[in-house]
């Protein structure tokens, strides 16, 4: 088998993030530096990687319950108004026949947060645990809800066009509820977790 | 500080590599983790700039007209996208209405601009002012840019209130589609070349290691 390539802390060297620029940086190791292109902050390893991602991951999962149990949207038809909440809404299109829009849904609001707070906290505890079990697999994993983390905007959005479009006073009107806030605030938090994540950490131990 | 213009490092698992990769049909990927190093195929600054107006001229559009019309019982009503976000900002709701016009309006708009910016300077050679705080900010602003996810929003909204009323496409709709294409030609490549263009190009006498 090919042997692999060196890796950069190996041979004392480091990546700007933003200019991709390779250096060797003056200072000590764990101190961060300022990168000699673009002059931005240059740190070895995010710093406290793991306690921010914990703590957004947390935040993101307390306020995923109200963001499931209190309705995201209010509506009224002649009179009648009903409160839905999000399941409530994968389940109308479901019901109506329009099983590809309802999957669609189901997967942007409900199965993409959780697969979220299950990827991390799992990458969060082997790295804690320095295991070096399936890192190419979990590396795959981190990079695949980075890329796929945003589409859980989606409900948010829906709604935002819904309200906007029916507003016929008595007829029919359709308001957001507050739990469209607690679900794009869930959103933002899962994005911030998966940014503050520092996947170099799954390879540093022994290979 | 010593630097290395020939090498490169991985993102996602720091591995080193010299330049330039061997491209395996196009695209180098990290032989640690299977990250996408680089791609090849490169637009030169040129042609970039040129998609990248042709984005900001649709997203404009995409912005001044109506994406959606709907017509209940005689009673027409349309949203533009401003619209939308604003009308998020109900009750208790409120605040999301600044998330919601950030992700699918200012932070795409400001995305184009200073990419047009930077690449208006590129294209002769030249630095453009401000260019690094604008880089940083691009860096920033590149994972909250949500046209694409907008755009799956009105559809799905269009289909669940077509149930309930006759929902026409607006001019709006079509711009958007159009500058989500040119969007992710444009913007989710890698900016990292344009740091080597210019007078910014990479010294040719190798640093030792």
């Amino acid at each position: 088998m090919k042997s692999l390539p060196p890796r950069a802390e190996q041979l004392g060297i480091i990546r700007c993030h933003i200019c991709d620029l390779v250096f060797q940086p003056t200072a000590k190791p764990d101190k961060a530096v300022r990168c000699p292109r673009c002059e931005a902050t240059v740190h070895r390893r995010l710093p406290n990687s793991i306690v921010r991602t914990w703590a957004f991951l947390i935040a993101g999962v307390i306020l995923y319950i109200p963001a499931n149990v209190l309705p995201i949207m209010y509506t009224s038809f002649l009179g009648n108004g009903i409160e839905s909440t999000i399941t409530d809404g994968v389940v109308s299109f479901w019901n109506s026949g329009s099983y590809g829009i309802a999957l669609v849904i189901f997967i942007a609001s409900i199965a993409v947060p959780c697969a979220k707070f299950l990827i991390l906290a799992t990458l969060l505890i082997t790295v804690r645990k320095h295991s070096r079990w399936a890192r190419l697999e979990r590396a795959r994993l981190y990079r695949m809800i980075e890329h796929i983390g945003y589409w859980s905007m989606l409900d948010v959005l829906v709604v935002a066009v819904v309200v906007a479009l029916v507003k016929f006073r008595e007829l029919a009107t359709i308001e957001p509820r507050v739990g469209i806030l607690f679900f794009g605030t869930v959103v933002i938090l899962t994005m911030l977790s998966a940014m503050s994540f520092d996947p170099r950490l799954i390879w540093d131990d022994k290979e | 500080m010593k630097v290395f213009p020939d090498l490169m490092i991985c993102e996602c698992c720091d591995s080193v590599y010299r330049r330039p990769m061997p491209m395996d049909g196009g695209v180098a990927h990290c032989e640690r983790c299977a990250f996408e190093l680089c791609r090849g195929g490169r637009l030169r600054a040129d042609g970039w700039l040129a998609l990248t107006i042709a984005a900001g001229v649709m997203f404009l559009m995409a912005n001044s007209y109506p994406v959606l019309q709907i017509n209940l019982q005689g009673i027409r009503n349309e949203t533009t996208l401003w619209q939308s976000a604003g009308a998020l900002a109900q009750g208790l709701a409120v605040p999301i209405a600044v998330p919601a016009a950030l992700f699918i309006i200012l932070v795409p708009f400001l995305q184009i601009f200073l990419l047009g910016w930077v690449l208006s300077y590129s294209r002769v050679g030249r630095r453009a002012p401000g260019f690094v705080y604008v880089m940083h900010i691009l860096s920033i602003l590149r994972p909250w840019s949500m046209v694409e996810v907008g755009l799956l929003g009105i559809l799905i909204a269009a289909i669940k209130l077509s149930k309930l009323a006759d929902i026409v496409l607006g001019a709006g709709i079509w711009a958007m589609a159009a500058s989500m294409i040119l969007m992710t030609i444009v913007s989710k490549r890698d900016l990292s070349s344009l740091w080597d263009m210019g007078e910014y190009s990479r010294q040719r006498t190798p640093a030792r290691a």
